[in-house]
């Protein structure tokens, strides 16, 4: 094992974020062991929780299995799950929820939040207060603000949000009480909004950490320049808050796609909110259909690789400024 | 830069310094200075409404709570007795669940981030990527196989079966959050103990261990309050006894009757932790959130 010293390329090094001194010449069999050992619990553990999982569901994926017909067994009938899934309107219907329901959230949670970022990165009276509060959303646990949404704001008996309406009404002298309901009329709407409340102090805390990473000499030299402050944002601080918000775009879409306690609490995917996450979890726990929440389950892992490589470059792009 | 590009490029510093102390002065005052303080304050509580909303509600007698309007008569009776029932036992569950979760992640991450930053393993990017692949794949694929196996192995409604799960969410960002930790302790003091003839526990007990103490603190509050907040698998997978406390608040909703104060009290107490621990966190937030790449 003594060839194994030469055998390391030492350009592997030239990427290491600093390698340690005593290690320079290429560690050995002994060392690399040595350096591995650590690690190791933590990648086992991971690779039996996240890959024996997969295969599993991979094997379900090609087998006729009905939980609620058991006498009928488990029969292998090749790709025929998939067949069902490719050709399913309902399956369908809900990518095109999963993709709606997604942009609308990330993009309005990432404009909102860049807002709240741009208006929180100035100096004022109670900034760390605003702050706090602002982060309050992310923190409370998603079934309650669900619920919360659901019944004190949207109901349209109880909620705060028809009371706001029929008190306005009232000061115009209008005293019959509205009966509308955003649940009802506007169904991904109504369960959009709780996410976007969630994740905007997601995004919001992403950018800031952006603006404050901005240099502070550049934007004082473009205001000595004579830049505008709107000039000076276009031109000089949304290029470096790029790569924020790539970051935060593909963070929150990765969060985002996998949402099931608001559609589970609203509207229990009824009038077309249901997204990809809660199709799979209805032919598992109401249908029963094990073959075929399997096969959705391997096309939407499938889906996710592909969406999620872009995710990892722009990540690794990060990581690589980060190393410089 | 060439040499004798400094002392502009000091003269620029200068007056950088200037208007950095004038502006520090003028970002609060003047009517547009004022009124954009006002307008993130207003924007601020707005965010901040709904959990007013929900506290307040919690506050209210059923019929007031089922009539909206911002003033009603104070009371306390929805809490009362709340954490002798089966709220109490919900709240213990998830803090089996989120607490031992936690500590066994941080067990596994705390090596695996030190062979990926301070003596990295040879492929350390690979696997650094391979971690945090796993996070994104949607959980729900994994709910049939888990929920299967727990089946078979006579698991259900088993608190650790939910540890298990919850260490194997957690454990990308423990890891790329703690690596992000461990690479700001100085590699120059380390080397100097070494020189000086410290011992490998000596260097991890005085040198790494106190620096990355916050760091540390920071990750097992950000992974205690995802697993406090899980729903779906603890939904699937966890019956009457080791129901934890999202599932158990789901279930407070009457069919019929007014339920909403009730509703409110519950989620009040299953948030306050979490809110708490977030708040104490927040400056490391969008640390663990980022998984560590944006400090």
């Amino acid at each position: 094992m003594t060839t194994a010293t030469t055998s390391v390329p030492p350009e592997e090094y030239a990427e290491d974020v600093a390698p340690p001194v005593s290690a320079l010449p290429g560690p050995g069999y002994r060392e690399r062991m040595s350096r591995r050992l650590p690690l190791l619990p933590a990648l086992i553990f991971a690779i039996i929780m996240t890959q024996l999982p997969f295969l599993y569901t991979l094997w379900i994926s090609t087998l006729a299995w009905d939980r609620d017909h058991p006498e009928r067994g488990k029969k292998f009938v090749g790709l025929q799950n998939f067949k069902k899934v490719f050709t399913d309107p309902d399956l369908r219907s809900a990518v095109i929820t999963t993709v709606k329901l997604t942009a609308l959230v990330v993009i309005a949670a990432v404009l909102l939040g860049l807002l709240m970022a741009v208006l929180l990165d100035r100096k004022f009276r109670g900034r760390a207060v605003v702050r706090t509060l602002m982060i309050g959303p992310f923190l409370i646990m998603p079934m309650a603000g669900a619920l919360v949404w659901k019944h004190a704001i949207y109901n349209a008996q109880f909620g705060l949000l028809n009371g706001a309406i029929n008190g306005v009404r009232g000061w115009f002298g209008v005293d019959e009480p509205t009966s509308w309901s955003l649940l009802s009329t506007h169904p991904l709407i109504a369960v959009a909004i709780p996410l976007i409340w969630q994740w905007t102090p997601f995004m919001m805390l992403i950018l800031l950490a952006g603006l404050q990473s901005q240099p502070s000499d550049v934007l004082e030299a473009s205001k000595v320049d004579g830049a505008s402050t709107w000039q000076t944002f276009r031109l000089i601080t949304l290029p470096h808050l790029r790569q924020y918000l790539d970051l935060s775009v593909l963070l929150g879409t990765v969060y985002i796609v996998q949402a099931f306690d608001v559609i589970y609490t609203i509207t229990r995917g009824a009038n077309g909110t249901t997204n990809l996450p809660f199709a799979i979890f209805e032919t598992q726990v109401d249908a029963g259909d094990y073959g075929l929440t399997s096969a959705q389950g391997v096309v939407v892992v499938v889906g996710t690789i592909i969406v999620a490589t872009f995710a990892l470059r722009t990540v690794s792009s990060l990581f690589k400024e980060e190393v410089r | 830069m060439t040499v004798t590009a400094e002392p502009r490029v000091d003269r620029l510093r200068a007056t950088v310094r200037k208007v950095r102390a004038r502006k520090e002065k003028d970002e609060s005052r003047g009517v547009s200075g004022f009124l954009l303080s006002f307008v993130t304050w207003l924007l601020g509580l707005a965010f901040f409404f709904p959990i007013v909303w929900m506290v307040l509600l919690s506050f209210r007698q059923e019929t007031d709570a089922a009539t909206p309007q911002l003033f009603a008569p104070f009371t306390t009776s929805n809490y009362d007795g709340l954490l002798q029932g089966d709220l109490k036992i919900a709240l213990i569950n998830s803090l089996w669940a989120a607490g031992f979760s936690t500590l066994f992640v941080l067990l596994l991450a705390v090596p695996a981030a030190y062979a990926l930053s301070i003596r990295p393993v040879l492929k350390w990017r690979d696997v650094l990527f391979f971690f945090l692949s796993t996070k994104m794949m949607p959980v729900v694929a994994a709910l049939l196989p888990i929920y299967l196996l727990t089946n078979n192995l006579g698991l259900n409604d088993n608190i650790w079966v939910l540890v298990v799960i919850y260490m194997a969410a957690n454990l990308p960002i423990a890891i790329w959050m703690l690596r992000s930790f461990l690479l700001e302790v100085p590699r120059e003091t380390i080397e100097a103990a070494q020189v000086d003839g410290a011992s490998f526990i000596t260097v991890l007990n005085k040198i790494i261990r106190p620096m990355i103490m916050p760091g540390l603190a920071a990750t097992a509050l950000i992974c205690f309050i995802f697993s406090w907040n899980e729903f779906l698998f603890a939904l699937r997978l966890t019956g009457q006894n080791a129901k934890t406390s999202p599932v158990f608040l789901a279930g407070q909703i009457a069919p019929e009757g007014l339920f909403l104060a009730h509703l409110c009290a519950v989620a009040t107490v299953v948030c306050f932790p979490v809110l708490v621990a977030g708040w104490l966190a927040q400056d490391k937030l969008v640390r663990g959130l980022s998984m560590g790449a944006v400090k």
